[in-house]
């Protein structure tokens, strides 16, 4: 480049209210108390977590509403070692698919409680199938970091 | 399939850190490019057909309405198409069902990506709802990484092995791009270097991944009717579209062996008449963002068996001089303008089927894929283009 240009500096920055619906709610409420919860379809017979209002793939109501363990074991994970804008853990953290106990979909979410430091001793210890449980926080507030993460049974 | 469509025009900027450009600027190097290959002017064309990834990458949220200018667009009809990473691919079948239904002989479509301006991975997140799935996907590597990992534990691969063998397909990739004019990324590697460089998202190091690219790719789509009347002697012509795409949720559905590229490979096979993939393909543009996702990619597609690609890759079945050259361009692991991603593996595909693919050409090469893929590991895309009608 033989001459440096001018740059803008400029950022967009919206308020949104988003609408949680009832299930959602139910869900996250659920959540305030310690609950996982999920919805069944009467087609395929899928529990599903997060609840939903209607199965993805039959396309019909799921009404009926199950209490889901709090343990599963791990489908797959990665670990995290590099920064963006917003982001809502310090690195390295590991994303995980959980299959909960009873389900038959992965849960997405966080392991944790162990230190991620070493990376060597981080991929000695995780394993696919090994079990997770949910570390729940104390200040909840039906969100989804209302579970801090998974830790190692 | 419907009518016959054929491209016979493609441009592309030099990929990189432009910031020697405005965002329009970018766009209207590539435009001008493909007016120049076709032959054409803008006043030829009937229909536009523009993309990117998520609009916020660079601030503004209609890019098809800023870059109206720098596509020549006043007067004629223009549209957008978005399906995340696979936007690209999803541009060049926009324009074949336009040409293709007959509406339209003469559609350009534009795929663009400034991912130098903005933050591209806390960008990408934003692909994620705010409920449930924004904050562990990690930008794009995390999903990506957590599929490969799947894959390697259900085939019990060794990890040395993939290791090894998405290192070379660095390398290789790493060396193709120095024979490609357009390309970002030009290194030359080590497998050692490749094999311990920093983590990025476990398992994938800084080198299995593919950059931040500006650039833009502009392709010209004709029906047969104006090929003849133009009087065009080289063209790729489309032999076979598919396109599939999976639930919202991330955990909904198995990603070890990735139905949407399973169901879209199969789709555009069958129109192609295409039996035996590795025998009958000349060469594929796969989309690699990820060195280790590219080895699933071969096994979807079915240019080997489920759990093998590791084994293939390190034969070198895959290189310039294999029995199926894969992303001699480099690839989407060396040139990542998203938005215009997609679209240039099907120009690149394009270039290979009718030999003008200069330094990085496979000789003969007479029918060639194209794929992109995107969202929350929820879509994928394929074009097969051929040097015969
Ligand atoms: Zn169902």
């Amino acid at each position: 480049m033989a001459k440096e240009f001018r740059t803008l500096k400029t950022s967009v920055n919206l308020p949104y209210e988003l609408a949680y619906g009832p299930i959602w709610t139910r869900f996250f409420d659920g959540l305030l108390n310690k609950k996982i919860l999920g919805t069944k379809c009467p087609k395929c017979d899928r529990i599903l977590v997060p609840a939903r209002s209607f199965c993805p793939r039959c396309f019909v109501d799921t009404p009926e509403w199950v209490e889901i363990s709090h343990e599963g074991a791990l489908t797959a994970w990665c670990l995290t070692n590099y920064r963006y804008y917003g982001q809502p853990v310090e690195p390295p953290s590991i994303s995980a698919l959980i299959r909960l106990d009873g389900a038959n979909v992965d849960f997405l979410h966080l392991i944790g409680g162990f230190d991620l430091g070493d990376f060597e001793l981080v991929r000695r210890k995780v394993k696919n199938g090994m079990r997770v449980k949910a570390v729940w926080n104390e200040e909840r507030k039906a969100q989804i970091f209302d579970i801090k993460y998974f830790e190692p049974v | 399939m419907g009518n016959p469509v054929a491209i016979i025009g493609i441009g592309q900027t030099e990929h990189g850190k432009r910031m020697d450009v405005a965002y329009p600027e970018l766009v209207r190097e590539a435009v001008v490019r493909v007016y120049e290959d076709a032959g054409l002017e803008p006043d030829d064309i009937e229909g536009i057909v523009s993309g990117t990834m998520p609009s916020m990458m660079e601030g503004v949220a209609l890019t098809h309405f800023y870059l109206a200018d720098a596509m020549a667009s006043k007067g004629k009809t223009i549209l957008k198409t978005e399906t995340c990473g696979s936007t690209g691919m999803s541009l060049a079948h926009t324009a074949y069902y336009w040409v293709s239904s007959g509406i339209a002989d003469l559609v350009m479509a534009v795929g663009h990506e400034k991912m130098n301006e903005g933050d591209s991975q806390a960008t990408m997140t934003t692909v994620g709802d705010p409920f449930y799935q924004r904050y562990f996907i990690s930008g794009a590597p995390g999903v990506f990484s957590m599929q490969s990992q799947m894959w390697s534990v259900r085939y019990g691969l060794a990890e040395e092995k993939i290791r090894d063998a998405a290192a070379f397909i660095s390398l290789t990739h790493h060396d193709s791009a120095f024979d490609n004019p357009y390309a970002h990324i030009k290194k030359r590697l080590t497998a050692e270097e490749i094999k311990t460089a920093r983590i990025i998202t476990y398992p994938v190091r800084l080198w299995d991944v593919c950059p931040n690219s500006d650039g833009a790719c502009a392709v010209i789509f004709a029906s047969q009717k104006m090929v003849k009347k133009l009087g065009i002697k080289k063209a790729a012509w489309v032999k076979g579209v598919g396109f599939s795409g999976e639930e919202q949720f991330f955990g909904d559905s198995d990603k070890a062996v990735w139905q949407s590229a399973v169901l879209a490979v199969r789709q555009a096979y069958s129109q192609a008449g295409i039996k035996n993939p590795l025998k009958e393909l000349d060469v594929a543009e796969v989309y690699n963002p990820f060195t280790f996702q590219e080895m699933m990619f071969y096994e979807c597609f079915g240019f080997c068996e489920l759990g093998e690609a590791p084994d293939m890759v390190l034969r070198g079945s895959f290189t310039r001089n294999g029995d199926l050259p894969c992303d001699p361009s480099g690839g989407t692991l060396c040139t990542n303008p998203i938005g215009a991603t997609g679209l240039i593996r099907t120009a690149e595909a394009a270039l290979q089927v009718m030999g003008k693919a200069g330094d990085h050409q496979i000789p003969g090469a007479k029918l060639a894929l194209s794929h992109a893929m995107g969202g929350i590991d929820q879509f994928n895309g394929i074009m097969i283009v051929g040097s015969e009608l």
